[in-house]
């Protein structure tokens, strides 16, 4: 886990250094309307995630989530409608179950928490929307970038015996 | 005409797929008569060299059982593909890295120093390690490179089918066989068993309700299981929907959970994914903490999940920093 002291005391941004990617599943009828509601009350916040709008948090299927980490992405983010608030009336709700076994899985492939988060902000919290994404940019700023194990297979970056032996010690 | 040469050979299985091909009994008089079988370490006496001295692509089929973790496996499954028409991936092993792909669930180090360090039960005063150079090298003799990640057989050469299952029941078996060497062979890279969710073919198929709400999943021991009814209502934890058929629901029968060795079907990219959202569905639950509790209930979900596919899907295994 990241060690506390380099977390950054603000949210500016040096050229060069890390540049989280978060992929966004925002619901159409809630969390992308707050992020349009954002836009065009100029709120500003940090330009790291790509949205995908679908049609309920409940469209979206693990295997997104999966595969936007396994594509590149360092953090993923689901938006939907409050609880009871569903267009579709339980779509959040399913969204919801699936988020809470698959948080312990993820942690179970290596993946640190503050990388996957559901949160609930509705067509009117277009603020919610900068601070939720600000917040989460920062925290993976100091997680640093998502190393995928499906990215490469090296066989040479094995450590070699000594390395393993001196690690025993 | 001479007959068309096939080939066995497992890499990192647990000799089941071996097993099951013994298991198709007098079957195995009808592929001798049909076929010659130049290599399979298990049962003849063939040697290694003896495939290497093959011209290329003379083997009509290699199967090839077991996830590939040692140079060896993957010296032996290119060479194998280098003498074969088709390589065909035997077993859930071969298929999607089975049960020795949870490994991947764990570092190459980690796991090299709880085998030869940390076990309570291993001795090992002079703390001697598995060295591909042999040790002190006198003898001359090597040990193949321990990879760092269990791969499928895909992973590691082109593979043209796959045969599914831990092990292929033998009804998959025979009937893959049929479909190999019919006149009208599936496509390249089929999965040789029905595109569907067991589910279908499942004899509790019926007593599933519409609605399934569960307040706890339960382990088979846990419970005196009803023999007719679907196990997913009786609060097992059933892989059946998020499995692909072909094995007749053969657990099931037998009164236990499906476990997902048939692998996901062609429509799903990674299996666990797939497994936890049909399951979590039948979580009767609205409430975060409720929600929770409930899923306590299935205490390793990659573990249960994965169980035969973690090297084959999205992630392929734990990342480590």
């Amino acid at each position: 886990m990241h060690d506390e002291n380099s977390k950054p005391t603000n949210g500016t941004r040096m050229p060069g250094s890390f540049e989280p990617r978060i992929v966004g599943f925002f619901c159409t009828w809630c969390t992308y309307l707050a992020a349009d509601l954002a836009g065009t009350s100029r709120i500003k916040y940090a330009p790291n995630v790509r949205v995908i709008r679908v049609m309920c948090s409940g469209r979206v299927d693990p295997q997104f989530v999966l595969s936007a980490f396994a594509h590149g992405a360092d953090g993923v983010l689901i938006g939907g409608c409050h609880p009871g608030d569903c267009h579709y009336q339980k779509g959040n709700y399913n969204c919801l179950r699936r988020v809470r076994l698959l948080k312990r899985m993820l942690a179970q492939l290596g993946i640190e928490e503050d990388r996957f988060r559901l949160e609930w902000i509705s067509a009117a919290e277009g603020d919610r929307v900068r601070v939720v994404i600000n917040d989460m940019v920062e925290k993976l700023r100091a997680l640093g970038p998502f190393h995928c194990p499906a990215e490469s297979y090296n066989p040479v970056a094995a450590p070699q015996q000594h390395e393993l032996e001196e690690a025993a010690v | 005409m001479s007959k068309p040469k096939i080939a066995f050979y497992w890499c990192a299985a647990c000799g089941g797929c071996e097993e099951a091909v013994v298991d198709l009994a007098e079957g195995i008089l009808d592929l001798v008569q049909k076929a010659e079988i130049v290599f399979w370490p298990v049962a003849l006496d063939f040697k290694r060299h003896d495939i290497e001295a093959m011209p290329d692509e003379s083997i009509a089929a290699a199967f090839v059982n077991g996830a590939v973790r040692t140079s060896e496996q993957e010296e032996m499954a290119t060479l194998l593909r280098h003498k074969s028409k088709l390589l065909i991936a035997f077993g859930s092993c071969a298929h999607l890295g089975g049960i020795p792909g949870l490994a991947n669930l764990f570092d190459r180090e980690a796991i090299l120093r709880k085998v030869y360090f940390e076990n309570p039960t291993t001795q090992n005063s002079e703390r001697v390690l598995p060295a591909a150079n042999g040790n002190g090298d006198r003898t001359g003799l090597s040990l193949p490179q321990f990879s760092p990640k269990v791969r499928s057989l895909d992973q590691v050469v082109e593979v043209d089918y796959y045969i599914p299952g831990c092990p292929p029941l033998r009804r998959t078996i025979s009937d893959a066989l049929q479909l190999l060497f019919s006149a009208q062979p599936p496509a390249r890279g089929s999965v040789l068993a029905p595109d569907e969710a067991l589910c279908t073919e499942c004899k509790r198929k019926d007593s599933k309700p519409d609605k399934v709400a569960l307040k706890d999943f339960r382990r088979p021991q846990e419970i005196l299981i009803d023999e007719s009814q679907c196990l997913l209502a009786q609060g097992l934890l059933c892989m059946g929907p998020a499995t692909r058929s072909g094995c007749e629901a053969a657990c099931v029968q037998g009164n236990m959970p499906c476990s997902g060795c048939y692998g996901p079907t062609s429509r799903v990219k990674d299996q666990g994914a797939k497994a936890l959202c049909s399951l979590v569905s039948l979580v009767d639950s609205e409430e975060e903490q409720e929600i929770d509790h409930v899923l306590q209930s299935i205490p390793d979900p990659a573990g249960t999940l994965y169980r035969y596919s973690l090297p084959a899907s999205l992630l392929q295994g734990k990342s480590s920093h």
